[in-house]
């Protein structure tokens, strides 16, 4: 069986596990922005927060991504077997790229900008909506995209705990000694980042001033 | 206490009083008993070399620092009783980089603080297009450019245009002309020079250019390690027997031609 023929005669499933695979990414990536994005914003007042915060995103980076998921499983309400543990460690990877480029984006501004702004009177919250917040938009988008395709990667390691989309075909495919299977779950993983990829550095080109 | 020097002494727009501002783990401070009065309309500059406490002292004066000794009173009442944002929309600022929002087109930059003090758009139009005239910007061309598409002389002219948004009282300046080439600074000088008359704000200009505050100034306050070593008219700065004011002085002439 060719790669080919097999990608064919199981197009209807392949379709269906991508649909997973980008359901699971989204809201993944939806929850990691409604939590990074804020959490960014409020470490740059807060030192203390800020050292534990990327401190404590940091170290789940560095657990091996099948590791992340078998230590979620044992935990109550969070873990056990589908999509909603794999939703978790997914958030957990893709906090830290995120808040660190909501960080850096926040407090790398020229400091004559920032001057002039409190010299202008603007408070505190309009410094931060109308020049911090939009000037640092560029460098946010690009921490969203890197963590879309570190998601997207990830993802497919969820399978393993149960949670569906394209990693199904990977472990059949190890399982089953058969690269045809593999190719069937890893290629349209693959096309799924590259397309994600190009599409966030499209919005990103939109927003960069200049 | 007050300047011997005016002879006239109407109720000074901006007084310090044994002011001092010194930072926590820094054994000097940055400025220490300082006591000057600026009049209205009056230009006042501040003359001194890198470090020796100028723009801290116009920090004080708009509430970005308060004196951790002393007093600074603007318009009669001291700055720790002012609200920071109302007196800071009070008062006009323009600094050496002019600081420009980059994201905002150079008439919204210059309609900032009328927008932010709620003016009807149409009202922050027409101010910013006289601004813009003002400082020598054609509206129609420059309105809608972007700070990136200026020169440094165009750019400092819209922090200039900026500053005056409001039309606030009160003008603080800190080195506007630093950063700018020689012609295009004396350029920007001679016409500053002829706006301020024109215009009777009150202002305070900092400089670490004699001949800068020479053309400016209708008094120079000369700060040496955050005191003041002289106050006085232009005419008579450079009579001084100060060995700061001296140093300055040689600077003047060690340099013809080149002011900086």
């Amino acid at each position: 069986m060719t790669p080919w023929t097999f990608f064919v005669s199981h197009r209807a499933e392949i379709l269906d596990a991508t649909l997973d695979h980008v359901a699971l990414v989204l809201i993944a990536m939806f929850i990691a922005i409604a939590v990074g994005v804020p959490l960014g914003m409020l470490i740059v007042q807060r030192p203390a927060l800020r050292t534990i915060a990327l401190g404590v995103a940091s170290v789940f980076q560095t657990i091996p991504s099948l590791a992340l998921f078998g230590f979620l499983i044992p935990i109550p309400f969070i873990g056990g077997i589908g999509r909603r543990t794999a939703i978790v460690a997914l958030v957990l990877y893709a906090l830290l790229p995120i808040l660190r480029n909501t960080y850096v984006g926040l407090t790398s501004i020229e400091p004559a900008i920032l001057e002039a702004a409190e010299a202008m009177g603007m408070t505190n919250t309009q410094i931060l909506t109308r020049v911090r917040l939009p000037l640092a938009l560029g460098i946010i988008l690009a921490g969203i995209r890197t963590a879309t395709v570190i998601t997207i990667g990830v993802a497919t390691i969820a399978a393993a705990i149960g949670a569906g989309g394209l990693g199904t075909f990977i472990f059949r495919g190890v399982a089953m000694v058969s690269d045809a299977v593999i190719l069937a779950g890893a290629v349209p993983a693959a096309l799924l980042a590259i397309l994600a990829d190009l599409l966030l550095a499209l919005v990103e080109r939109r927003l960069r001033i200049l | 206490m007050e300047s011997p020097i005016s002879s006239t002494t109407p109720e000074p727009i901006i007084q310090f009083r044994d002011a001092t501002y010194s930072v926590k783990g820094r054994p000097a401070p940055l400025v220490s008993h300082i006591s000057f009065s600026v009049n209205s309309a009056q230009t006042l500059v501040l003359l001194g070399r890198s470090g020796s406490g100028k723009t801290t002292l116009l920090r004080l004066i708009n509430r970005m620092l308060l004196p951790t000794d002393g007093q600074v009173l603007v318009e009669g009442k001291s700055t720790s009783k002012w609200d920071p944002i109302g007196l800071r929309r009070h008062i006009g600022y323009v600094i050496q980089d002019a600081g420009l929002f980059p994201h905002f087109t150079v008439a919204e930059n210059v309609g900032l603080v009328p927008g932010l003090e709620k003016w009807e758009p149409a009202r922050i139009a027409a101010r910013s297009a006289e601004l813009l005239t003002l400082v020598g910007l054609e509206p129609r061309e420059f309105s809608v450019r972007r700070p990136a598409q200026l020169s440094g002389g165009q750019r400092q002219r819209v922090g200039v245009a900026r500053a005056l948004g409001a039309d606030p009282s009160i003008l603080l300046m800190d080195e506007p002309f630093g950063a700018l080439d020689p012609v295009t600074r004396a350029e920007l000088q001679r016409e500053f020079s002829a706006l301020s008359r024109r215009l009777g704000k009150t202002i305070v200009f900092v400089t670490h250019d004699l001949r800068e505050a020479l053309l400016l100034a209708s008094r120079i306050v000369l700060l040496e390690n955050g005191r003041i070593v002289a106050d006085a008219a232009p005419q008579e700065f450079l009579r001084i027997e100060h060995p700061e004011v001296q140093a300055f002085a040689a600077s003047l002439q060690s340099a013809p031609g080149v002011s900086s």
